[in-house]
């Protein structure tokens, strides 16, 4: 075979274009093509949707901004514990991204990406490529099953929810609730911190309790919890299971679930075997999988560590981490991420203007928990960066509520319609 | 000729930029930006929650210092305001002060 003259500049401008425009050498096409300065988001939960929403505000709308996420609509898993208690539906917490796409003009992509490559500056999905400037990704939690013996993602999604991230395994749990006989038993296993919503998973027997207390009293909530103490709001849980629910919320400090058997309904720990009716065990966690195809998981094989003044990965240049997989003394939060994600847009910002972002970000969290239908308790911290520690320090005065309160119940109501406005709107 | 046009229309095109710049102390919105979560986006909030959009700023700043002290009783704010500065109030108070409601 012999190369014509045509041929021959074909590959002569291949050979051109793929030295001159890495964004061709890539076997798919480009989703939407990159024009100007570009981020690219993965991940539109309370982190990512939030970084998406502010850095169009903030640059005028002079970033071109690509938000990817897998799921059509947005759910908010804080209050999503209140779904199994039965003053919420999933359809009261779920929202539509069309606003930041109309509004703002963040062009979203649903997808799920299979790579990521920092050195091209490139996020593949199945239908194409995205190139980018710079990356944020806001991953999210992952699952790691392999720890307890018997459970996957298949059994979590069939028979053993963890309920973890809002959406069908919460409405799988809250259906297993109702199937449940009077007099059963529905076992919550916690992981050892860090998780996700470190009050979480009490606020979780408060909401179980409220739902079998007014339709299946004689039932119980055992919490076998692999910390060897109530990991937030200590108190203020202790004093609602006793006053609230008396008899019916069981604790046990060091009882990490090791093993479950979905026949046999049951979890054992270290001590015990325990056979229960419904069995909600929340599985250890590390920083979503995006994270890891990202090549930024360096804390503890799970955790991402940044520069908290521009939430930049601390293993890549132009690659920003934000929300529950990074690696601080910040709790894993969705108002945490959204506080992130907005110290991550305004650095992003600046950097793309040859700029230095703020070296002191100061920011906030505050999480309700709700104990019934009605009442609600807090805990808030501000956070202000240390550049001599190289770490986020809580600032003086932060706590939790001296007692719960329907004050603070309605609050924790009108927190989720702000923050999902602030996140979405 | 060509040249004042080209220049025009530079500074037509930075316009946007330098007014940009000069409005918004971006310490003052940062700081603001994560009051949002229960106060609403820029201070806007949608109930439940005082609004700080459009808030006349010595009344915002003289509120914080009671949060502060303890003059004001607060569910929350009481806690939050003790981590700020008196210069940060001043900051936050004139980012939400420009605010529209």
């Amino acid at each position: 075979m012999s190369l014509d003259r045509r041929d021959f500049l074909k590959l002569g401008v291949a050979g051109i274009a793929i030295g001159a425009f890495p964004g061709l050498a890539f076997a798919t096409s480009e989703i939407i093509p990159k024009k100007g300065q570009r981020v690219v988001i993965v991940g539109g939960g309370f982190g990512g949707a939030t970084a998406a929403k502010y850095i169009r505000m903030w640059s005028n709308n002079k970033i071109d901004v690509v938000l990817v996420e897998r799921n059509p609509q947005f759910i908010s898993c804080p209050m999503s514990n209140t779904v199994l208690g039965g003053s919420r539906t999933i359809g009261d917490l779920t929202r539509s991204y069309d606003t930041l796409k109309k509004k703002y003009g963040v062009k979203l992509v649903q997808g799920e990406v299979t790579a990521i490559d920092t050195q091209k500056q490139a996020v593949m999905l199945a239908q194409g490529h995205l190139g980018y400037d710079r990356l944020i990704i806001a991953p999210g939690v992952d699952f790691m099953f392999e720890q307890i013996e018997g459970l996957n993602a298949e059994v979590a999604a069939e028979s053993i929810p963890h309920a973890w991230k809002a959406g069908a395994q919460t409405v799988l749990l809250r259906k297993q609730l109702e199937a449940m006989p009077d007099g059963g038993v529905c076992v919550i296993g916690i992981p050892k911190a860090p998780y996700r919503c470190p009050p979480g998973p009490y606020e979780r027997a408060c909401q179980i309790a409220f739902y079998l207390k007014n339709n299946k009293p004689k039932s119980k909530v055992l919490v076998l919890d692999a910390n060897p103490d109530i990991t937030s709001k200590k108190g203020l849980f202790m004093a609602a299971w006793k006053e609230l629910y008396p008899g019916m919320v069981e604790y046990r400090a060091n009882a990490m679930v090791t093993k479950v058997n979905v026949a046999g309904k049951t979890v054992s720990t270290e001590f015990e075997d325990v056979k229960a009716d419904v069995l909600n065990v929340i599985p250890p966690m590390k920083a979503g999988v995006i994270a890891s195809l990202a090549g930024v998981v360096n804390v503890d094989n799970r955790w991402c560590a940044v520069d908290f003044t521009s939430y930049e990965s601390k293993v890549h240049k132009n690659v920003h981490v934000i929300g529950d997989a990074v690696s601080a003394a910040l709790p894993k939060s969705g108002y945490m991420a959204t506080s992130q994600a907005k110290i991550c847009a305004a650095a992003v910002i600046e950097l793309m203007q040859g700029q230095a972002p703020d070296p002191v970000p100061t920011i906030a969290n505050t999480c309700y928990s709700m104990v019934s239908d009605s009442e609600a308790m807090h805990v808030a911290h501000m956070y202000r960066f240390n550049a001599e520690k190289q770490a986020m320090i809580a600032g003086e005065g932060g706590g939790v509520s001296a007692k719960r309160s329907e004050v603070e119940g309605a609050l924790a109501g009108y927190w989720l319609e702000n923050v999902l406005n602030d996140v979405l709107m | 000729m060509k040249v004042i046009k080209q220049l025009v229309i530079a500074i037509g095109l930075m316009l946007p930029m330098i007014c940009a710049h000069a409005e918004v102390d971006k310490r003052a919105r940062d700081l603001a930006a994560s009051c949002a979560a229960c106060h609403g986006t820029n201070g806007r909030s949608a109930g439940g929650f005082p609004m700080l959009a459009s808030l006349d700023k010595t009344y915002f700043v003289a509120q914080m210092k009671d949060f502060k002290s303890g003059a004001r009783p607060a569910t929350v704010m009481h806690q939050l305001s003790k981590g700020f500065t008196d210069e940060e109030f001043e900051l936050m108070g004139s980012f939400f002060a420009a605010q529209q409601r």
